[in-house]
């Protein structure tokens, strides 16, 4: 498969921007497109769409739980309101608003949770946000999609707008290499994407972690280990058949994400997996630890969730 | 309707108050009959709202944000005409659309899931934001608890409407000066709650929440009150219309037991009675 791109040659964009940029795009498509900020616009990239329409940006100030209820509210009013802030305080600090404001009524609401993960960096643990997975998860009907880069980014905010019913989108604040650019490229709700086919292990991977598992299936191979990649941007419905389909011909399964391995992607292939195809699976992401300040490449590779960091974890379990 | 229609409406939301949570078991009578009148009120002569179209674009919004008091909710709705009086009874009852909070999904004539206390107020900001944004006249009505105006969210979105000057949002206080754990300024007080909503740029009204004239006067003062919100302050008394729940926060959140519900019945019948004279 194709890969083996230089990871440094490939342009670098945080999903945020992708998010920002089609804001706007489907602003101008339709005029019940609304966007709710916490004062956190520029960061959260809703500024491009502030700027464009000024009248349907709404800043609620620092008051998250109000902002999901506002959101609510436009929804059930005809709205298409897309919330933002960071993950850490969409998903953390207003759970009980999304769930019983948002989930229970099952109104369209667009929640795009911006730096996600430890690759927030040098503000470290208390903004870094590797619980809003397993949080949002437990919502009842609640669509959650973790894009990979800028072009599925811009793929998965259009999706969503597409969709009916709440949605919650994790973007990331550090600029990632952008490789979903092939011509066939196609983004669906709840469909994984096979990335390289391998018949020794499965890697499912989500966020940023997936351009990070491609390379390190490159140095894999160079061990003789011929590893299949699956992007799994929609984490939850997980894509149960491409899960368990992959572990029944490879039948050892690994998980990577930049989130605790409780509650995430690795939980949701787990559940998946001892359903429908009972498979020895290890989970790569937070070991139910909090992160801390410093440079996101460093922290990505201290903790183990760069291709390196993978590579290594994978070489290891498999010994 | 006239005062007299007014009272003896009052009083049929009342009976189904009773009767319902009588047949659930369980429920918050307190907190519903203090609130009838403005229930009454609301449903039989301020909102805009359509029983045969309930979800009527331009119809006003009720937000019951003290979400537990849906026993008075629902037997307001059903007496103006959104679902069958004899329904009521079903109040809390598995596989009943009459849920121990409101489900606008399957209640017609909810227009918010509500029940976590707190979070109702938001969503009526966000339906009066809607309302501005489209240029359309309907008005949004909150009903929030005097103990529920201690969750931060409630200012959060107070500042909200002040901010952005909301005048077609009411925010009606019930002020039956209990909550479960007692009187809430012996819990954690939240008074004075007049100045409070003035300092978020609300203009305030306080009335006797029991008394038409007046409830008829604030919503009237609210409509022509411009470039702010308003908050209803509604003094009222807990249990009110049944002796021995009357400002007793025993009976916040409990059902009579057979006995207490005879009595109850007895002492609503005979207050319709004297409506009748």
């Amino acid at each position: 498969m194709p890969v083996s791109r230089n990871i440094n040659e490939l342009p670098k964009i945080a999903t945020r921007e992708g998010y920002g940029h089609t804001l706007v795009e489907l602003g101008k498509e339709d005029e019940n497109v609304v966007v709710l900020d916490a004062d956190l616009a520029a960061a959260t990239k809703t500024n491009m769409f502030m700027k464009a329409f000024p009248d349907r940006h709404i800043n609620c100030g620092i008051a998250e739980a109000n902002m999901a209820g506002i959101a609510a509210g436009l929804a059930a009013s005809g709205k298409v309101p897309f919330m933002s802030t960071f993950a850490m305080f969409v998903a953390g600090r207003a759970y009980e608003q999304i769930r019983s404001s948002i989930g229970y009524p099952g109104l369209n609401v667009k929640i795009g949770a911006t730096h996600a993960g430890i690759s927030v960096g040098e503000d470290g643990a208390t903004h870094q946000c590797n619980e809003d997975i397993a949080l949002m998860r437990t919502i009842p009907g609640m669509m959650i999609i973790n894009p990979s880069d800028d072009i599925e980014a811009r793929a998965a905010v259009r999706a969503a707008y597409e969709y009916k019913g709440p949605v919650y989108m994790r973007f990331g604040r550090l600029a990632v290499p952008v490789f979903n650019d092939r011509e066939d490229y196609k983004f669906e709700l709840g469909k994984g994407i096979v990335l390289r086919e391998g018949k020794d292990i499965t890697i499912f991977a989500t966020g940023l972690c997936v351009v990070e598992s491609l390379y390190a299936a490159d140095m894999l191979a160079a061990d003789g280990i011929d590893a299949e990649v699956i992007n799994i941007h929609t984490i939850k419905p997980i894509d149960e058949e491409l899960v368990a389909s992959s572990a029944a011909r490879t039948k050892r399964v690994f998980t990577v994400e930049e989130h605790s391995v409780i509650g995430g992607l690795g939980a949701a292939v787990c559940e998946t997996l001892s359903e429908k195809c009972p498979t020895k699976v290890t989970r790569i992401g937070m070991n139910d630890v909090f992160g801390e300040s410093g440079p996101a490449a460093e922290l990505l590779h201290k903790y183990g969730l760069d291709a390196e960091g993978i590579y290594h974890k994978i070489k290891d379990t498999l010994k | 309707m006239d005062r007299p229609e007014l009272k003896k409406m009052a009083h049929e939301v009342r009976k189904g108050i009773i009767t319902s949570i009588y047949s659930a078991k369980a429920g918050h009578p307190g907190g519903s009959l203090s609130a009838a009148d403005l229930f009454t009120y609301l449903y039989f002569e301020e909102l805009n709202v359509d029983p045969e179209n309930p979800k009527m674009e331009n119809r006003d919004r009720f937000v019951l944000s003290k979400g537990h008091t849906a026993p008075g909710l629902y037997a307001a709705l059903a007496h103006r005409g959104f679902f069958p009086v004899e329904d009521l009874v079903t109040l809390r009852h598995t596989g009943s659309y009459l849920q121990g909070h409101p489900d606008m999904k399957c209640v017609p004539g909810v227009d918010m899931s509500t029940g976590s206390l707190g979070q109702g107020l938001s969503t009526a900001v966000g339906m009066a934001l809607a309302a501005k944004m489209d240029k359309k006249d309907y008005r949004v009505y909150a009903l929030c608890g005097d103990g529920e105006i201690q969750e931060g969210q409630i200012w959060e979105a107070a500042m909200f409407a002040g901010h952005r000057r909301l005048d077609n949002l009411v925010v009606i206080i019930d002020h039956n000066k209990l909550q479960i754990d007692g009187r809430v300024e012996d819990v954690c007080s939240p008074y004075p709650i007049d100045e409070k909503f003035k300092a978020f740029n609300f203009h305030t009204i306080t009335i006797d929440g029991h008394n038409f004239d007046e409830i008829d006067a604030a919503f009237k003062e609210a409509k022509e009150t411009k470039h702010m919100p308003t908050a209803i302050i509604a003094n009222t008394i807990k249990g009110k219309g049944i002796s021995f729940m009357e400002d007793a926060a025993e009976w916040h959140g409990k059902a009579p037991k057979e006995a207490e519900y005879l009595v109850a019945m007895e002492e609503l019948k005979k207050a319709g009675e004297a409506l009748c004279q």
